[in-house]
């Protein structure tokens, strides 16, 4: 490689970085004001620049009409961001934080299927800006003149938002709400105002980003989940509600990429690195280094004690006679289903997914709910699982039944790694430290042809004969899945769970009491990779092959919308959960081609009406039956 | 008896399931000083913070002005002209002194208010002009109180809500609060002062009411009350 080339990445980099930084500073924005997690801020990305392909196609044809059509796209996208705030998130900011998340993720469906009506599922490639359409030469290779104007937006947004932050009333308002916005209204500020102008504002920059990168990469329906994965990444290295931070990171991110695919393929002690390959996980690896080293960022600070304005948690209890005499109805009912319904019937089949999810759930909820650790990638204990015990039984040799008893051990070695970094965060960081973890097994299985198949990923993985009937395969996995749930019950209630309890409520009370809050969350975390990993192995071989979708983002969101659909405060709360969630995308998925935003309405339907979860809803009503008032 | 400017009655004040406040009910007239007296915990913070509607279940009838507040939000009770500074400050630190200054700045509500300006604050806290720059991180205990009250000023209120305002500042700055207050009250503003420091009480208090386990037990005049040794060896003294 050649130090033009290298210079000519770099410069490619910094291109990349602006846009990066455009959509990281407004969710940095939001977050800081709000306090929301905007899940949905990849969303309107990808709606700005599909927004950004109509207007231009229509008035971009001059140099004028191409940047009116470009700011057009922002205002819009900024417009939207404002109704979805005055009409969706106003009414629950007094919500759990994870509610706020579900409601915002539920955006992202309803968007996907929206775009798709509108634009299609074809990717739309957008022109180049008129008057930016040629390149300029540098050492001898081209470099598009639209990226040098990228190069320079950049730095010029940056500055505009500092002007406004600093010598607007609104800017000195807005950072004084991001640090107390009680103490704002006190001193008679309408938050109302505050919250909608600083939603759209940061919407107007994710659109504007989007519109941006039109004449780089083609607007298309995957846009969403990569820049809101980016966008986190570059949030957390810089620092929470940092917006130098944000550009910062966005430097440091966009440019370790460039340094990889200028790179190449590189020989080192008798190994060949392929270095472009590194380009997928190099932002989340770089997210864990500066997460492990300096937690709050890189131009973060570290968080004080926020002001709770959530309600204390009641403490959980045992099932009551009432619950149990349901739960075992509805085992009862279980163990007649094959036979009721089918051996080989769908039914059967689904009940068999269902039950997976639903340990999948259970052992997400057992580290969320009592434990207080929020994890965004739940998934890579079950892709673990599933992917160990799929080797073991494929390459290895091993028999199934011994293939699935390995998957706990593989789910729970995995935990044990990640647990140790992940355990030393709390909040968001930690949230976004699993989510990295997930992200870097994701890559890892999906680059590494030759063991896991890579995207192909591996077939033939079906259980041994004696349990190759559907019926028989499902009374293996209620049995796994109800002595799962039964141990995560015994768990909760010794002494075990307690102190994890007690370190969820208090890390610090905790550790002066004699609980190594560390030591009993790490413990957690393990348990539960150890039980998410029997519901990958159980998944793995119920579907006779498995690919690198099994360790996805959308599993690991699919399991916080599960655990917080039935209610984090209960124990039964994850199994409604994961029941309602896995029976709805059944069914709506069949009704309907539009069935992300369908399940997207009913998410935010089920959040404004059931601000617990089904099964704490349910349970407060019936606490209220019960005692008059 | 003039009409009170803040009157609040039947007042029931909830954190969680834990009842706090228990029908209490105090007055404040116009350009009056009324402390609140009681010791950690009587329920001092809870009465100012219930009036500023910070917390979320409350009861009772509050009317300030002439206006019925019980179930306003809080940014709308401010712009009536009710201040509230907080026991724990809670200054902006990231912000500048001046910045701090902006947020609390609020228009007057009538023609003839004379409105507070950084500049005519700076006259009545000193160590705050030097300061202006410094970010509110940067600001001694001291400072950081006289920045609280300054920046509530700046909403040009007729009434303030004094939360502790002695507590863990040092005896000279305490006495630096007490001429700001008597200055203040020159000017025709309002003050309730929550206290457990009676001497501090006694420099600038008209009239006490004495507040124990979220109930009134005495109401009079500061006199009255500095004269009652029973009274004080009940309520007040630790």
């Amino acid at each position: 490689m050649s130090l033009a080339a290298l210079f000519v990445q770099l410069l490619n980099g910094l291109a990349g970085a602006s846009t990066l930084f455009l959509i990281a500073a407004g969710l940095s924005l939001i977050f800081g004001v709000t306090r929301i997690v905007n899940f949905a801020h990849g969303s309107l990305f990808m709606l700005g620049s599909y927004i950004a392909y109509s207007l231009i196609t229509r008035i971009g044809g001059t140099g004028l009409g191409y940047w009116a059509a470009v700011l057009l796209a922002a205002v819009c996208v900024a417009t939207i961001g404002a109704l979805i705030e005055i009409l969706l998130l106003r009414r629950i900011y007094r919500a759990p934080e994870l509610f706020q998340l579900l409601a915002t993720f539920a955006l992202t469906l309803i968007v996907q299927d929206v775009v798709l009506q509108l634009w299609g599922s074809e990717n739309l490639v957008g022109p180049r800006a008129p008057g930016l359409k040629s390149a300029i030469f540098v050492f001898g290779r081209a470099l598009p003149t639209y990226d040098l104007a990228l190069i320079l937006i950049g730095p010029l947004v940056l500055g505009l938002l500092w002007l406004l932050l600093t010598r607007t009333r609104w800017g000195v308002l807005i950072r004084a709400a991001t640090q107390d916005r009680d103490m704002v209204a006190a001193l008679g500020v309408n938050q109302a105002v505050l919250f909608t102008s600083v939603f759209a504002l940061g919407a107007g920059l994710a659109g504007l980003g989007g519109a941006l990168n039109l004449p780089r990469e083609p607007a298309n329906l995957g846009e969403d989940i990569t820049a809101i994965g980016d966008a986190f990444v570059v949030v957390v290295v810089g620092g929470m509600g940092s917006i130098p931070g944000a550009f910062l990171a966005a430097l440091l991110i966009a440019e370790i990429k460039a340094l990889c695919i200028a790179l190449g393929q590189v020989s080192f002690l008798g190994f060949a690195i392929s270095f472009p390959q590194f380009t997928l996980v190099a932002e989340f690896v770089v997210m864990a280094i500066v997460l492990v080293l300096r937690p709050w960022g890189l131009l973060g600070k570290p968080q004080g004690s926020v002001r709770s304005i959530g309600q204390i948690e009641a403490p959980i209890v045992p099932a009551g006679r009432m619950l149990q005499m349901i739960g075992a109805a509805v085992l009862a009912a279980l163990l007649v289903l094959p036979l009721v319904a089918g051996g080989e019937s769908y039914s059967t089949v689904l009940a068999i997914d269902i039950l997976v999810g639903v340990l999948f759930a259970v052992s997400l909820h057992f580290i969320m709910g009592p434990g207080g650790m929020h994890s965004f990638g739940h998934a890579a204990y079950f892709g673990l699982g599933a992917y160990g015990a799929a080797l073991l039984f494929k390459d290895a040799g091993m028999p199934m039944e011994l293939a699935l008893v390995a998957a706990p051990i593989v789910g729970c070695l995995g935990a044990l790694i990640f647990g140790w970094f992940c355990v030393r965060l709390s909040g968001v960081y930690l949230a976004m430290l699993t989510l990295a973890f997930a992200q870097i097994v994701w890559s890892i299985v999906f680059q590494w042809d030759e063991l896991t198949g890579g995207s192909n990923g591996i077939i033939g993985v079906w259980p041994s004969p004696w349990l190759a009937t559907k019926a028989a395969y499902f009374y293996l996995t209620l049995t796994l899945c109800v002595a799962g749930i039964l141990l995560v019950r015994r768990i909760l209630f010794a002494p075990f769970g307690y102190a994890m309890r007690a370190v969820r409520d208090s890390a610090l009370r905790a550790d002066a009491i004699g609980i190594g809050a560390v030591r009993v969350q790490w413990t957690g975390f393990v348990i539960a990779g150890a039980i998410c990993g029997i519901a990958g192995g159980l998944f793995a071989f119920s579907k006779g092959s498995i690919s690198p979708e099994t360790i996805s983002i959308s599993r690991s969101v699919d399991g916080l919308v599960m655990v917080l659909l039935g209610g984090i405060g209960t124990l039964v709360g994850p199994i409604v959960g994961s029941v309602t969630f896995l029976i709805l995308q059944d069914s709506v998925a069949r009704q309907t081609e539009y069935w992300r935003a369908l399940l997207g309405l009913v998410i935010i339907f089920l959040v404004l009406v059931f601000p617990q979860g089904i099964a704490g809803t349910i349970q407060s009503w019936s606490k209220r039956a019960w005692k008059p008032a | 008896m003039s009409e009170a400017l803040l009157a609040v009655s039947g007042l029931n004040a909830y954190y969680g399931a834990a009842h706090i406040l228990f029908d209490l009910g105090f007055e404040v007239r116009a350009g009056e000083v009324v402390a609140l007296m009681g010791r950690n915990g009587a329920g001092k913070s809870t009465t100012l913070k219930s009036i500023m509607g910070l917390i979320e279940r409350r009861t009772g009838a509050i009317a300030f002005a002439g206006a019925d507040i019980s179930h306003a939000r809080t940014y709308d009770i401010a712009r009536l002209g009710l201040g509230f500074v907080p026991e724990d400050r809670r200054i902006f630190t990231d912000l500048t002194v001046l910045e701090n200054l902006e947020v609390g700045s609020q228009p007057a509500r009538d023609r003839t208010q004379q409105v507070w300006t950084p500049e005519r604050l700076f006259e009545l806290f000193p160590n705050l002009a030097e300061a202006r720059h410094r970010v509110g991180g940067r600001l001694s205990g001291g400072e950081q109180q006289m920045l609280s009250v300054a920046r509530t000023l700046m909403g040009n209120p007729l009434l303030i809500l004094l939360d502790e305002p002695s507590e863990g500042v040092a005896p000279i700055i305490v006495d630096a609060m007490a001429d700001m207050m008597i200055a203040l009250k020159q000017t025709g503003v309002a003050i309730v002062l929550s206290e457990q420091n009676l001497p501090f009480a006694e420099l600038v208090s008209d009239r006490a009411y004495v507040i124990e386990k979220g109930e009134v037990r005495f109401s009079g005049t500061m006199h009255e009350l500095s004269g009652n040794e029973d009274l004080r060896r009940a309520y007040l003294e630790v």
